[in-house]
């Protein structure tokens, strides 16, 4: 096992309908790092990280071209379970990701797919909700649970299956300041490598040293977040605005400089 | 474990008993009921005490289970029209000319429904929601259906929230409309609502697909119950199927 944790060569990817959302997409994320994927609405974004489980394009049967490589295993169709084993895709609404009918249930269902049983199985379940914090509620239902847990419980679920790529899709949306941080917390605190697609840019800044831009199925800028968010002509052209009263360059972030 | 559903969370003998054998239980004594001769008065009264000892064993609030018997209320009001509406020799009771055969019947209905959904609510408040699927895929129900029913125990409260929300959202914009624009307005919303739902359908797909999903949910229960506690579930049933027998003996 060697090569870079993500490497992503001329990906190009059109919908069913004919409509192209991805126009050459080179990127290369190494291991352990942290990079948040930003851009406007209907960049591409969630389409780029649905990619790198082989849920769309060339290998899930769609039309498009390029190459992806996980931890240096080549997205191929016999690579597939290996490939959604290392990569965890954590979804944007949590009521999507959690189907079982209690917390264990939900969590047990990767690792369960990938041949775990019994005593190994539990303790599996148990630790990704302990990395989460979520282990006193394995037994209630997800529905019982609030939307930060919930959130949580989803991480939980990926986490399971030890991935060595986790891909958030927006982590902090509908998140209330206390969850959201309480999230970053758990995120820092985990020794994978991360994609995060964001538009909460503050939570890029925090958590990501490095962050991609992509606007119009293209990446158009890649370099430090804090770099980025400063450049005011990059974000205005593609429509990135900060919060209001936040300067990118007078917070501490994770470069620990 | 979670208090949902129609779940009565205490805690005893009968909650502790595994969802596949109270449902056998169920369905044995269900059977037993309905095919006691109607005429043969004192085994109601017996399959009644039973379960009422059940229920009391379970610690079920009586006000719980008279609010569910509810939903037996369309077979009261045709079990009472029967003695009026059925043909055959007259009866007089308090000036009201009824039908013999009609009387048996409206008791027969009665008393066979009214057992049975006691019954069916005894195994809902004592069993959670998610052992009753573990205790169905036990009893080797069908995978898929094991799996439908399990995405509809998880989706329902999502799919009513949004139906609320839509009502909501409907009414805050003045909303009003007669009966028929109330029609109009729901139809309208059911459709939406088909369309929601299929798309998140989709999204869980993919989730489940990115979670190594390949056609196989994995088992939700582990371990089998044993002889005693088959035993034990099963006893009012036993008895139930002992006294429809001799019921049957005794009106030959």
């Amino acid at each position: 096992m060697s090569g870079p944790a993500i490497q992503v060569e001329r990906l190009v990817f059109a919908y069913p309908d004919g409509r192209q959302a991805l126009f050459g997409v080179d990127f290369t994320v190494e291991r352990g790092e942290r990079v948040a994927l930003l851009g406007p609405n209907g960049a591409g974004k969630t389409t780029l990280v649905l990619h790198l489980n082989g849920i769309l394009g060339s290998v899930a049967g769609g039309t498009g071209s390029g190459r992806i490589q996980i931890g240096g295993t080549g997205l191929h169709r016999e690579h597939l379970t290996e490939i959604r084993r290392k990569v965890g895709l954590v979804f944007q609404d949590p009521d999507d990701q959690l189907f079982m009918p209690t917390v264990r249930d939900d969590v047990a269902f990767g690792p369960a797919n990938l041949g775990l049983r019994g005593s190994e199985l539990d303790d599996r379940v148990h630790e990704a909700l302990v990395q989460v914090g979520m282990q006193d509620q394995a037994d209630l239902a997800p529905h019982h649970l609030s939307f930060g847990q919930r959130r949580r419980v989803a991480v939980a679920t990926v986490l399971a299956m030890r991935p060595e790529v986790l891909v958030l899709d927006e982590p902090s949306s509908n998140l209330d300041p206390a969850a959201r941080r309480e999230l970053a917390d758990i995120l820092a605190g985990l020794d994978v490598t991360l994609l995060m697609i964001t538009h909460d840019l503050p939570y890029a800044l925090q958590l990501c040293e490095r962050s991609l831009l992509m606007d119009g199925g293209r990446i158009v800028a890649d370099g430090k977040t804090r770099d980025l968010l400063g450049d005011a002509d990059l974000m205005a052209a593609h429509r990135l605005e900060l919060p209001y009263g936040f300067d990118p360059l007078s917070v501490p972030g994770p470069e620990r400089s | 474990m979670s208090g949902d559903g129609l779940l009565v969370a205490v805690d005893s003998p009968v909650h502790r008993v595994p969802a596949q054998v109270k449902l056998v239980a169920l369905f044995v004594f269900v059977l037993a009921v309905v095919s006691t001769p109607a005429a043969i008065f004192w085994a109601f009264g017996l399959y009644a005490v039973m379960l009422v000892a059940a229920v009391a064993v379970a610690k079920l609030p009586a006000t719980v289970v008279s609010r569910r018997l509810a939903v037996e209320t369309p077979f009261i009001v045709f079990a009472l029209l029967l003695p009026f509406v059925a043909t055959g020799p007259q009866v007089d009771v308090l000036g009201l000319h009824l039908s013999q055969s009609g009387v048996l019947g409206a008791w027969n209905v009665l008393a066979k429904g009214t057992l049975g959904v006691i019954a069916a609510i005894l195994l809902s408040a004592t069993t959670a929601p998610r052992d009753l699927l573990a205790g169905l895929e036990r009893l080797r129900l069908p995978a898929t259906l094991v799996a439908i029913l399990s995405f509809m125990v998880r989706y329902l409260s999502v799919v009513s929230d949004d139906l609320h929300r839509m009502r909501v959202a409907r009414e805050s914009r003045g909303y009003t409309g007669g009966r028929v624009g109330h029609l109009k307005a729901v139809a309208g919303g059911v459709g939406a609502l088909f369309v929601r739902s299929f798309e998140r359908g989709e999204r869980v797909h993919l989730a489940m697909r990115s979670r190594g999903y390949t056609g196989r949910m994995p088992l939700l229960s582990v371990s089998g119950a044993t002889r005693a506690q088959w035993f034990e579930g099963l006893a009012i049933s036993l008895a139930a199927v002992t006294i429809a027998v001799a019921a049957r003996v005794v009106s030959l």
